[in-house]
This record gives C-alpha cells, sequence and structure tokens, in this order.
C-alpha cells in the first residue's frame, strides 16, 4: 500500500473517529442543532473553522510541501448558481437524513446497518447530478 | 466506478483519485472506533427541549444515533419513511455535488480559508436544513 493511502486512511480514522465522539453523525443533534435548541453542533464548528484556519497558517508559515513534495495551493472557489441551487437541495436532505455525505460512512461503520440505504441513495443522486450537469443550470 | 452511461464528469483517472476510498474506509473504521471501541458508558444527554419536540412527532430518543422509528429495516418501508431516507440522501448525494462541497468542504475548509461562495453555500444549506428539520419533517412524520 501506498504511503498516501495509508495516510488517508489514518485521516480518515481520526475524522470519522471524532465524528462519532463529538456526535456529529448523530440525527438527534442535528434536530437539536436545526432547532436551536442545545450548543454542541455550534461547538464543534466554532471550535473546527478556527483550528482549520490556525493550521493552514502553520502550513503556510512553515512552507509545508504536498506528499510530492510540491508547495500547498488551496485552490479559490469560483462562485457559481449551482452553490446556491446545490446547498438548498442538500440542506433539505441535511434536514431530513441528519447527515453530511462523510458522516454516513462513519454512521454505518458503527454498526447501524440502515445507513447503506443513505448511502446508496446518496450515491445514486451523485450519479444522477453527474448526468443531469449539461443541462443544469449553473 | 463501472457504471453504464458516458458520463464525462465521471471519467477520470480513478487510480490517482483512490486516496478517497481510503479515506472513506478510513470513516468506516473511525465509526467503528468511535462507537463500538470507545462506545461512551454515559452517553452525551440531549438538550431536554429537542426530546420533547421529537416525542411530540413520535420519536423517542433510544440508544444510538439514529431514530428506530424512522431508521431501521422494519421501520423503512411506509412512503414518509422512504422520502425520509431514501429521498434526503439522494438530495445529500446530489446537492453537495451540485453544490461543489458540504459541511466540511464549504463550512470548514470554505470558511477557515475565508471564500465568499462558500459562506454563501453555508448559509443557504443551513437555512434550508432549518426549513426542513423544523417544517417538512413535522408533516412527514405526522
Amino acid at each position: 500500500m501506498k504511503k498516501r493511502n495509508i495516510l488517508f486512511l489514518l485521516i480518515g480514522i481520526l475524522f470519522g473517529t471524532t465524528l462519532m465522539k463529538t456526535d456529529a453523525v448523530s440525527w438527534f443533534r442535528m434536530q437539536e442543532m436545526f432547532r436551536f435548541q442545545g450548543f454542541q453542533m455550534f461547538g464543534i464548528f466554532m471550535t473546527a473553522i478556527p483550528t482549520a484556519a490556525l493550521s493552514i497558517f502553520i502550513l503556510r508559515k512553515l512552507k509545508i510541501k504536498t506528499l510530492d513534495g510540491e508547495p500547498i495551493h488551496i485552490k479559490k472557489k469560483e462562485f457559481n448558481w449551482g452553490y446556491i441551487y446545490g446547498s438548498i437541495l442538500f440542506g433539505i436532505g441535511w434536514g431530513l437524513t441528519g447527515a453530511c455525505p462523510g458522516p454516513i460512512y462513519v454512521q454505518i461503520g458503527s454498526g447501524v446497518s440502515i445507513a447503506i440505504v443513505t448511502l446508496l441513495s446518496a450515491l445514486a443522486g451523485t450519479w444522477v447530478y453527474s448526468y443531469l450537469k449539461p443541462r443544469l443550470p449553473h | 466506478m463501472c457504471l453504464p452511461a458516458n458520463i464525462p464528469f465521471l471519467k477520470y483517472n480513478w487510480k490517482n483519485q483512490s486516496w478517497n476510498l481510503f479515506f472513506a474506509a478510513g470513516l468506516l473504521i473511525g465509526g467503528f472506533v468511535g462507537g463500538v471501541l470507545l462506545h461512551p458508558v454515559n452517553p452525551m444527554p440531549l438538550s431536554p427541549a429537542t426530546l420533547q419536540s421529537l416525542n411530540v412527532l413520535g420519536i423517542s430518543k433510544q440508544p444510538g444515533i439514529l431514530p428506530v422509528e424512522i431508521f431501521s429495516w422494519v421501520n423503512l418501508l411506509t412512503w414518509q419513511h422512504l422520502i425520509i431516507v431514501v429521498g434526503g440522501g439522494f438530495l445529500v448525494g446530489f446537492g453537495t455535488r451540485y453544490a461543489g462541497g458540504c459541511t466540511s468542504g464549504h463550512g470548514i475548509a470554505g470558511l477557515s480559508t475565508m471564500q465568499w461562495p462558500s459562506l454563501v453555500a453555508v448559509v443557504l444549506f443551513f437555512a434550508s436544513g432549518i426549513l426542513t428539520a423544523n417544517f417538512i419533517l413535522p408533516l412527514l412524520l405526522k
């Protein structure tokens, strides 16, 4: 197994364990957040965003290179209308299933077999998007 | 992936992208580590107000991360529950691809690098989630 793949596996395990232990994969916790009845999810975001910003600051300051030895370049996101339509659709799915894409895998790993249905549906959604992409407004 | 149809968006060198699969495998293992190996003795309590709101909708907090009243093989086969699980799952996949990112990609990575398109996306999917959880979900669970 390539070094890169082992690293991604380890980062996945770390991220998955964190999502699980912080309850960020819990449907109940998501309902709590969407009803503004608890602080937990907001606390997670308010910790994660500055931590990510600090990590990127350190990566840049120390001029850390990628695995291939190239300078790290974070692509600027180019706005298109897909951001609007896609986000609204994703929000509906998020409110119903309580899951974003990553947490679906974590839910399955934690032993909830029914989340496989969520995963297959999400994969179908990805496929249909790819199929319709040339005809959708962006 | 060996999927039918000639779709340009899905034509990429998947060997170069295979790290994605390792990351997904890591997430699966992470769920096992966090949910099974490090299973909490005392789960973090949910807000009483949320328990109350969900109770009204016929959902009781069981141990675990998903309500068995909706997310279980026995209870899946009603049209309302299929809309929630299959329809919701479909929109998660479709929407995040369309929007070019999700809670991690836009919410954490995008916001932490101060990209305004990500802020637009975050505001919209959060607003859409709020409306769905408060107004659409209760209609489906009635």
